[in-house]
């Protein structure tokens, strides 16, 4: 209540300011001047005021995206899925009308952190949704746990640790981690393709270790062997060398690189003349690895890999989904791309919650939140719930890269694995005493 | 004597407003601009000060400053107490934030050592070299370092029992850091060390004839700008709440250069300006020229800076208070530039 | 033996990658004491342009001279409008440089966006060479080598055989005398920019072609150049290739055998060549 009344206290501070200000610089002092600038301070108040009370049958959305640095690809993607969420609820939830507003980071958690800032403390959004990378997702929930009145929902960051490790009541993750998008590839490889000692080159840094750890969990426990893991420092371009590190006699090589990265690693490794089959994180087969240009496109048929959408599920829902995408952002990519899903059943849930309180947001929020942990969402790809934790439990899809007859690569889906949760499908104790994913944890050499 | 008196009291006097009017801010403005614009704009003064210190009364232009301070926010992350996930800690907050103050100036004298042997454009290049060894050693380091996450979680602590996280609180210690130190350079340009420095720059051949140790009195600058730096780096840790690769790395390098020039390179007040400017353009460039183009827009404003006045905002606003074509010390490191 | 010989060849023809890249630079410097920071924008802008011209016109060669001259007009332009007239204050060129470098990168990021270009190469140079021992090695990254050896001897000849190499020699050793003998030293300066510019955009479309293209490429080149220059020499052509070698080497041995902190080698030998022997191996005190 106290920030609806105009502060008289700081008006009238300020007129004595003004005041002072006049007499040190020796000039005559106007009163007139003085007392109109006060006049116009009570009416811009008033104004705001005014504007806050027609505020309340709105409800302010914040969305928060990469649309500067490494990511720019995926931040447009991400917005995009925000609007068209957006406009399939007409722009209302529970009855409020829906104001959105957007700020971009490049991929860096301090700036995640300032832009949060901004919109939570100016802008004043009730829900902020984001953010697209792994870092900036640890650095949101920190700040999450501070303004416990409002609540964050995560647009596509995937570290492990965001909701496995000191989770913040009020963050909420309704798509899966790192580790989850890897469920079921493992088995697959081992039964499916007959690979049983197998070589990984993966970036250096948590989104690496959290993948190779989802992947190698269920190859290690089916019986696989992984005798050598390639670390590339982040910043490399020239892979030639992390290549020739790669043992002769390996039945495949498991690729964790994405985007740019992910480019030129298999132009070099398809000019290198190495013959050993590739598995493909998350990542290296991402739509805009698919939709690019280059004599790479020669090695990728056939590659497994696996996510939590795939662009060759065959559901009648998800198609119509796709073409959704197709019409309504006709130059954008040739199909909506993981980050898109995520956003967009963030966003999808959102709406779906305020829709449940019918627009309360009263309370500190405390029972949109509660119903927002309760969503069960029907989504393109499958039902996504929430555990304990407000980690998602989802469809993991495992894949195969195919060509349709117009010469378009897309990911064709070879299984699904069901409710994936956090801890894959494993015993909780279990999974979380083997401890954070880093260089050497997992390991079975 | 008149004069000098009236001279002296117009100085108190503007120095009184201005301490007014910075008390006052927090209280003048809507509750996200006393942290995110005001305790902000101090912080990021603070290393570009270090930055200034050097260029203005030393001459030298060093692009390690940013990482100087990532030093110091490293060492009181590794430390502390209160991060999420941390090893060592010791056992009281000040013992920590001292250990932060001593490797910041530490690393300041080690990086001055190397950067010294090298003058003008060669020191800029030399500095940028070490600022991207910092930068990668502490990405590709887990043990210690936490890698590319870095560490987060780490809160301002309470002092006798009250919380400093309050925007008030957090307010009136930035403010109170930048104004301390903005004193401490202040009072430094006047000793004999500062005239040393100064000498220095004006004429390093003329100073080493009279006896001066040119290279030693350039490294204690390094060093005092390393302390500097190191204050504004464990402040940057606790506005953050964490630290990462990210926060040393090319970007927030060049970031802290552009504070600096813009604001002017010429006089230690160059920084608070040019971080003030940095960080409203951050905040509100969004409102002029959409999220994307920010950059374009910083770009803009500094090679605008840099051709129409090398001294910066301050250079601009000196020149049309006196109508003079040079001010003394920017004039001088004008010519140095 | 098989890793060391990989790596050792993927040093060489990085090196030549690099050296192609920061020959521009060196000149640049040599004549006119301008430290280029847009050099690895540059670069980019030649890489991408270079990749228009093959999109529209299908041909690699034709890519290659887009890329080049491309890069050239900007550079030139850069050069008269914006370094002419501070001719003298390195520094503040300096920071003209990084404020235009900061510009050209977000521009180029809304022209092109984020997506990572590549090259469709002739087959003539692209696919897998037998080698002795290694099995294969990839063809283009040898013609790297022979593309390496084509810009050191053009450049040769460029600046021993022609009168526009004498006035750049000239300009090095004296630039006042060089005008007063009635040489339009600001043409020539421009020149020369235009020169490296085109120097760097060629790298940009042969950098491009075995690698890719995406945003961050300006900032990396931009670095090595930097490295590569300071440690052979600002303004020798030799001191250029003796760095590249020294760097590309170092990085991928690094990568291959203890890739943790290979990426901080060549920083580490930048500084201790400022610390130790500031006018590089083969350069002279300005």
């Amino acid at each position: 209540m106290k920030e609806r009344m105009i502060n008289m206290k700081d008006v009238n501070l300020k007129k004595t300011l003004l005041v002072i200000a006049a007499k040190i610089n020796g000039k005559r002092i106007n009163m007139k001047a003085v007392n109109l600038k006060k006049t116009l301070l009570i009416i811009t108040a008033t104004v705001t005021l005014a504007s806050h009370a027609v505020a309340q049958t709105s409800v302010r959305i914040g969305g928060l995206a990469t649309l500067d640095g490494p990511f720019v690809v995926l931040g447009q993607e991400a917005f995009r899925a925000m609007e068209l969420a957006f406009e399939e609820a007409n722009y209302m939830a529970g009855g409020k009308k829906i104001e959105w507003i957007k700020e971009s980071s490049d991929g860096r958690p301090d700036i995640a952190l300032a832009k949060a800032r901004k919109l939570i403390e100016q802008d004043k959004v009730d829900v902020l949704i984001g953010p697209m990378s792994g870092g900036e997702g640890l650095s949101i929930k920190e700040y999450a746990k501070s303004v416990p009145a409002k609540t964050f929902v995560n647009g596509f960051s995937a570290a492990q640790e965001t909701t496995l490790v000191s989770p913040s009541p009020n963050f909420f993750r309704f798509s899966p981690d790192g580790a989850q998008w890897q469920a079921g590839l493992g088995s697959y490889v081992y039964d499916a393709k007959g690979y049983r000692n197998v070589a990984v080159v993966s970036g250096d840094y948590s989104f690496g270790y959290t993948q190779v750890l989802g992947f190698m969990t269920e190859f290690c426990a089916k019986g696989g062997k992984v005798r050598e893991k390639i670390w590339a420092p982040n910043g490399t371009k020239d892979f030639s060398s992390a290549i020739a590190r790669i043992p002769d006699k390996v039945d495949a090589v498991y690729v964790m690189l994405g985007g740019a990265d992910a480019v030129n690693f298999l132009t070099q490794y398809d000019q290198s003349g190495a013959k050993a089959p590739l598995i493909g994180g998350s990542n290296l087969l991402d739509q805009t690895v698919l939709s690019g240009k280059g004599p790479f496109r020669n090695r990728l048929v056939g590659i497994p890999s696996a996510h939590m959408v795939a662009d060759g599920i065959e559901d009648a829902k998800y198609q119509n989904y796709v073409a959704k995408y197709k019409k309504r952002f006709p130059d954008a990519l040739s199909a909506p791309s993981a980050p898109f899903f995520g956003y967009y059943i963030a966003t999808k849930a959102v709406i779906e919650a305020m829709g449940q309180v019918a627009g309360d947001l009263g309370g500190d929020q405390a029972k949109f939140r509660s119903a927002l942990a309760k969503v069960k969402l029907d989504t393109p790809a499958g039902s996504v719930s929430l555990d304990e934790n407000r980690q998602s439990i989802a469809n993991n899809y495992v894949t195969e890269v195919a060509q349709r007859a117009d010469g378009v690569l897309y990911n064709k889906v070879v299984k699904v694995v069901p409710a994936v949760n956090q801890t894959l499908n494993q015993p909780r104790d279990a999974f979380v005493a083997r401890g954070v994913p880093s260089r050497d944890n997992p390991s079975c050499p | 004597m008149a004069e000098e008196r009236h001279v002296i009291t117009t100085q108190w006097a503007r120095r009184s407003l201005a301490a007014l009017a910075l008390l006052a801010y927090p209280h003048l403005v809507p509750e996200f601009w006393v942290v995110s614009i005001g305790a902000h704009a101090f912080v990021l003064g603070i290393i570009a000060l270090s930055m200034t210190f050097l260029a203005a009364y030393g001459g030298m232009i060093s692009l390690a400053q940013m990482a100087t301070a990532g030093v110091a926010g490293y060492t009181l992350a590794i430390f502390s107490a209160h991060a999420a996930n941390t090893g060592a800690s010791l056992p009281d907050w000040p013992w920590a934030v001292l250990a932060a103050l001593c490797a910041g100036t530490a690393a300041g004298l080690l990086i001055g050592a190397i950067a010294v042997r090298s003058r003008g454009i060669y020191m800029l290049m030399s500095t940028l070299a070490i600022s991207m060894i910092l930068f990668y050693f502490t990405q590709q380091n887990t043990e210690v370092f936490h890698g590319f996450d870095g560490f987060r979680g780490v809160t301002i602590p309470s002092v006798a029992g009250e919380s400093l996280r309050g925007p008030l609180a957090t307010y009136h210690l930035c403010l109170a850091a930048g104004v301390a130190l903005y004193a401490l350079v202040g009072y430094l340009a006047k000793t004999p060390f500062g005239l040393a420095i100064q000498g220095i720059r004006d004429d390093p051949q003329r100073m080493a004839s009279l006896g001066y140790c040119v290279a030693l009195h350039q490294v204690m600058a390094f060093g005092v700008a390393g302390f500097i730096a190191a204050v504004g780096g464990v402040l940057s840790l606790w506005y953050n709440g964490g630290i990462s690769p990210g926060s040393i790395g090319i970007t927030a390098t060049v970031n802290i250069l552009i504070v600096a020039v813009i604001g002017g390179l010429g006089h230690p007040r160059g920084a608070f300006v040019g971080a003030v400017a940095f960080v409203l353009l951050q905040n509100f460039a969004v409102d002029l020229v959409g999220s994307d183009r920010f950059n374009t827009l910083i770009g803009f404003v500094f090679l605008f800076i840099v051709m129409a006045s090398p001294d910066g905002v301050t250079g601009l606003w000196q020149r049309l208070r006196h109508r003079s074509a040079k001010v003394k010390a920017g004039g001088i490191v004008t010519q140095r530039l | 033996m098989k890793l060391l010989l990989l790596a050792t060849l993927n040093g060489v023809t990085l090196a030549a990658l690099y050296f192609i890249a920061a020959s521009g630079f060196t000149i640049i410097f040599g004549m006119m004491r301008v430290v280029n920071m847009a050099h690895g924008s540059l670069y980019l802008v030649g890489a991408y342009l270079g990749h228009d011209v093959a999109s529209s016109s299908g041909n690699w060669f034709l890519a290659l001279a887009g890329g080049a001259i491309g890069a050239a007009l900007i550079g030139a332009l850069t050069h008269a409008l914006f370094l002419d007239r501070y001719q003298g204050q390195d520094l503040r060129q300096a920071l003209v440089t990084i404020g235009l470098s900061i510009i050209a990168a977000d521009l180029m990021l809304a022209r092109y966006g984020g997506l990572s270009y590549q090259f469709d190469v002739p087959s003539f140079l692209y696919g897998s060479t037998p080698m002795p021992i290694i099995g294969g090695y990839p063809t283009f990254r040898l013609a790297l080598i022979g593309f390496a050896f084509a810009v050191y001897a053009v450049l040769w000849l460029v600046v021993q055989r022609t009168r526009f190499g004498i006035m750049i020699r000239a300009g090095v050793d004296d630039r006042v005398m060089l005008s007063a003998l009635g040489v339009n030293v600001p043409l020539v300066s421009t020149l020369v920019f235009a020169l490296g510019a085109c120097l760097v955009g060629l790298a940009g479309v042969i950098g491009g072609s075995a690698l890719s293209i995406a945003p961050g490429e300006d900032g990396r080149y931009l670095l090595s150049s930097l490295v590569v220059v300071i440690v052979g020499g600002m303004g020798s052509l030799g001191g250029a290739a003796i760095g590249a070698l020294l760097i590309g080497l170092a990085e991928q041995i690094g990568l291959a055998y203890f890739p943790t902190y290979s990426i901080i080698v060549s920083f580490v030998i930048m500084v201790a060549v400022l610390a130790v022997r500031p006018y590089g191996l083969l350069g002279r005190p300005a």
